[in-house]
Parts: C-alpha cells; sequence; structure tokens
C-alpha cells in the first residue's frame, strides 16, 4: 500500500518528538545514576585513560598544526601592516577562546563519539549489555555513566594542553622568523589574555565533552538492526556531535561576550 | 542420543507462568502462555524461528516486560520487584545467550570473574581463581584461560558463556538456542554438557531450541510453541506423536532437511 504525504510526514514529526523524548529520558537517568552509589571508579579510570591518554598522539599533531600553520598564514596580512610583533598575542586570542576547545572536541567527536557509539552499538546487538544485566551489573551506570564522565573530565583537560601545544607549534614559527624569544613570545602571548577568556574555554571543552559522551552513548545503547545499526550509530555519533558542538560554540560566545 | 533419567521434583516449582502475553506493536507474539517448571527438569521450548521463544525467557528474567499475566520465578513475582530485588534475583539465574554474548574486550578469564568480582565483593583473588578453574574444567576449556574471545570457536564460546552463568552456583538456566549455528559435533557436545550442568549442578532449566536433536537429547519434558501458544507438552514421543499437521510438518522438515 503507498503511503501518503501526510501520513510520511506526520510519521517524521512523531519520529522526531519520540526521540527528543528519549534524550530526555536517557539524560534524566544518566543524573540519577551519577548520583547514587555503587560508584563505577574503576571502570570510570579505565575509561578516562582510553579517552584522555589514547587521544594524545592525535591531539599533539593536530594541535601543534594548528599553532604552526595559523601563525604562519596570519603572519602576511599583519607583516602588510607593519604589525607582525601583534602574532603571539593574536594568535594566543585565536587559540586559547576559540581554537583549542573547538579543535579538540570535533578531534575527540571523531575518535571518542564514534568508538563509544560503535563499542557500545555492537554490545548491544550482540546482547553483552542483556549479558551484563542479568548477572547483576547496571550497564546503564558500568558503560554510559562512565563513558559520560569521563568525556565530560578529559575533554577539558585535553583542550588545555592543545592549547599548550598549539601556541609551542606558534612559537616555532615566530622563532624562526622574529627571532623572539621564549619569555617575550610567552608574555606577549598572554598580555591580552583574561581569566574570563580560560574560564569560558574550559567551561565549553566540558560542554563539548559531555555533549560528546552522551550522543556517542546515546547512539550506541539505544542502536539495533545489527551490524547495520553499529555503522550509523557510530556515524551519528559523529555527525550529530559535530553539529551540537558547533551550536554550543555559537551559544557560548554569545553569552562570553555579553558578559565581557 | 536419549536423555539421562533425572530425578525432577513435581512439587516444586522453580518458575510459574500464568496467562502471559506479550505484543510487539500488532505482531502478537505470546498468546496466554501457561508454564511451570519443575524442579531439576530440562524443560524445552520447542517452535520456529520468531514466534517468541527467546521472548519467553527473556520476560523471566526481566529483561524485557510482559503485557498481561504473572511470571514468578522463585517465589517472587518479576515484574513487581524494585530494581536491587531483580539484580539479586538475577544472581540464581544463569542465562546462556544465543551469541553467547561474551565481552570482546576482556580475556576468558575476565569473562569469568566478572559476575563473580562485582557481585561478591568480599571473595578473596584464591578463591575466585579457584572457582574460575572449576568452571572451565566443567566445561573442558581450561587451556582457554589468557585468550579473547574473537580467538575462540564458535562451541568454545558457548561454552565460555555457560561457564559464566554457572560461577554464580544459579538455581536456574536459561539457555537461548544452545545449538544454534554449530556443526552436528559441537551440537552433540553442547546437549551434553547441558546434561552435565542438570546433574552436577542440580538446575532447573528452561532450553529454547528449535533444534528436534537438541530437544531430544536434553530435555525431560518438551513443550511445542505454535502461533504464541503451547500447544502440546509432554516427552518428545509424546509431542510428535500427534495428528496435528503444523507439528508434522516441524518434525519432517527438521529431521528430512
Amino acid at each position: 500500500m503507498k503511503k501518503s504525504g501526510k501520513y510520511i510526514i506526520s510519521k517524521k514529526i512523531d519520529g522526531v518528538f519520540t526521540t527528543l523524548y528519549d534524550v530526555y529520558r536517557f539524560l534524566l537517568r544518566f543524573f540519577k545514576e551519577v548520583l547514587f552509589p555503587p560508584y563505577e571508579f574503576k571502570e570510570l579510570v579505565k575509561q578516562c585513560y582510553d579517552i584522555g591518554y589514547k587521544s594524545l598522539p592525535l591531539i599533539t599533531l593536530t594541535g601543534f598544526i594548528t599553532g604552526l600553520v595559523f601563525t604562519k598564514q596570519s603572519r602576511p596580512s599583519l607583516a602588510e601592516f607593519g604589525a607582525a610583533s601583534w602574532l603571539p598575542s593574536l594568535v594566543s586570542i585565536a587559540i586559547i577562546r576559540a581554537l583549542a576547545p573547538l579543535v579538540t572536541a570535533l578531534i575527540a567527536a571523531g575518535k571518542v563519539g564514534s568508538q563509544i557509539g560503535a563499542e557500545l552499538g555492537s554490545m548491544k546487538v550482540t546482547e553483552q549489555i542483556d549479558a551484563m544485566e542479568v548477572s547483576g551489573t547496571n550497564p546503564f551506570k558500568f558503560l554510559v555513566v562512565t563513558r559520560m564522565i569521563a568525556t565530560t573530565f578529559m575533554i577539558p583537560i585535553l583542550a588545555i594542553y592543545t592549547g599548550v601545544v598549539a601556541l609551542a607549534g606558534s612559537f616555532i614559527n615566530v622563532t624562526q622568523n622574529e627571532q623572539t624569544s621564549f619569555s617575550s613570545f610567552v608574555e606577549s602571548s598572554l598580555q591580552n589574555i583574561s581569566f574570563l577568556d580560560l574560564f569560558s574555554s574550559v567551561i565549553k571543552a566540558t560542554l563539548f565533552g559531555f555533549t560528546i559522551g552522551a550522543v556517542g552513548c546515546y547512539q550506541g545503547y539505544n542502536s539495533s538492526k545489527g551490524t547495520e545499526g553499529v555503522g550509523k550509530a557510530a556515524n551519528s555519533a559523529v555527525v550529530v556531535s559535530m553539529f551540537l558542538i558547533f551550536i554550543e560554540e555559537i551559544l557560548v560566545v554569545q553569552v562570553v561576550n555579553a558578559i565581557r | 542420543m536419549e536423555k539421562p533419567i533425572a530425578p525432577v521434583d513435581m512439587s516444586e516449582h522453580p518458575i510459574s507462568i500464568k496467562g502471559l502475553r506479550k505484543s510487539f506493536g500488532d505482531l502478537h507474539v505470546l498468546r496466554d502462555i501457561d508454564l511451570e517448571l519443575y524442579k531439576g527438569e530440562n524443560l524445552v521450548v520447542l517452535g520456529r524461528s520468531g514466534t517468541g521463544k527467546s521472548v519467553l525467557i527473556k520476560i523471566v528474567s526481566g529483561l524485557l516486560k510482559q503485557d498481561a499475566g504473572t511470571v514468578n520465578v522463585l517465589g517472587q513475582e518479576v515484574d513487581k520487584l524494585t530494581t536491587k530485588e531483580l539484580q539479586q534475583l538475577r544472581l540464581k539465574i544463569g542465562f546462556s545467550f544465543q551469541n553467547s554474548a561474551l565481552y570482546d574486550s576482556m580475556t576468558v578469564k575476565e569473562n569469568l570473574e566478572f559476575p563473580l568480582v562485582r557481585n561478591a565483593p568480599h571473595v578473596t583473588r584464591k578463591e575466585i581463581d579457584h572457582a574460575i578453574e572449576e568452571v572451565l574444567e566443567g566445561v573442558g576449556l581450561s587451556q582457554a584461560l589468557n585468550q579473547m574471545p574473537s580467538e575462540l570457536s564458535g562451541g568454545q564460546r558457548k561454552r565460555i558463556g555457560i561457564a559464566r552463568t554457572l560461577i554464580m552456583r544459579p538455581e536456574i538456566m536459561l539457555y537461548d538456542e544452545p545449538t544454534a549455528g554449530l556443526d552436528p559435533i559441537t551440537c552433540i557436545d553442547i546437549n551434553n554438557l547441558i546434561n552435565e550442568v542438570q546433574e552436577r549442578y542440580n538446575t532447573s532449566s528452561i532450553i529454547i531450541t528449535h533444534d528436534l536433536t537438541c530437544a531430544k537429547s536434553t530435555g525431560d519434558r518438551i513443550m511445542m510453541l505454535l502461533d504464541g501458544r503451547f500447544e502440546k507438552t509432554g516427552t518428545f514421543e509424546e509431542v510428535f506423536n500427534t495428528e496435528d499437521e503444523r507439528i508434522q510438518t516441524f518434525y519432517n522438515y527438521n529431521f528430512t532437511s
């Protein structure tokens, strides 16, 4: 039987609201489970190690290249106005206010988000989550809560690290071209950085981390339809996280600018 | 192979189900199911794929909720239990999943100790190691201790899956398609293992299968599930000595294909 356009649209709208309600229930369950014991400290430490430490090589490379290339690309424009000496200050503002948390979050959404989505999705379709439940373990607490806390904690730490590495990349380019010493680079870099810049960056990265964990876990934990579902969960974890990260970036910048 | 006679106590019912119904949307999977599992028996639920056999044991273990009816397990109504009570009850139920459901990221040893470490926090390392050794020996896979699940064959994974449930010394075993996807020789091994588990651990079991050889080899009693209802109950011979065309077709398909 052919379905009418009206029927299809109403089904789609119905689907959107059902998903929103499911997400609401998922987050509500997270906040409930996170508060009450037992706490899965051992698994949390393992997840922090997997999400944080194992992301270091990729984050280091990306951060370093971002700082280096951004400095290199910005130099001609500033040099045109005879303002090449402002380079460390300009680069540090861009890195600390925007690039460090954003680049870290986008890298983590790709690496960590997809990993969480695929891992939980595969556990779901192979009944490992059910097996955990029948063996007297709360799988939501063991798998979801630990991963969401780990991303919420580790992404800000990784963002701070990205900022440091990006500034190191920037320093190498600056010192090669302007023969600037390390101490004067640091001094001019931090000259225009306020506490609000640092604070808003960390808050932003925390929000991004929570989003990556929540989206990855939600997609994986609710995946179905066998291996196709696992691929879909991993893919959605990345796409939805990135979309939300950009929305959050805009919102936080608006709020911080209003405060500033 | 014929099933050895097990000491069954018909006065005790570890699982008692009355008027159970379950639907998924418009699809009525289980309709007015009544079932009583006797203590110490292996009860086989036979039926074609997609007839709700697995749904039945998922309801028994509290993984799914029924639409109507009562499910009483070891004297407790499953759907009325709190999360904590259900968790406690589940420790007395062993669930062997169709695809074994071993945790991919853990070794065999970690898989086996997982339920024990998490549910018996005061057990010493020595006791855990002893328990692991014992169940592994029981399923004949002592050498697999440090292997990853991906390194095991289908039959070995099934055995480890069963060992993982046995480590908690369950009173009830639920087997979901224990021989699905295995070669005939491995199927015989798994059937023998199910009987050994019944004998050694004195478990009462529900075995979900569509494999008649498995049903014949392991079942003390067989219940035939057709169109969401139990159509016939009895020994293997009693169930298949029938004029019912649907049951005859099922029998012929299994033994002639």
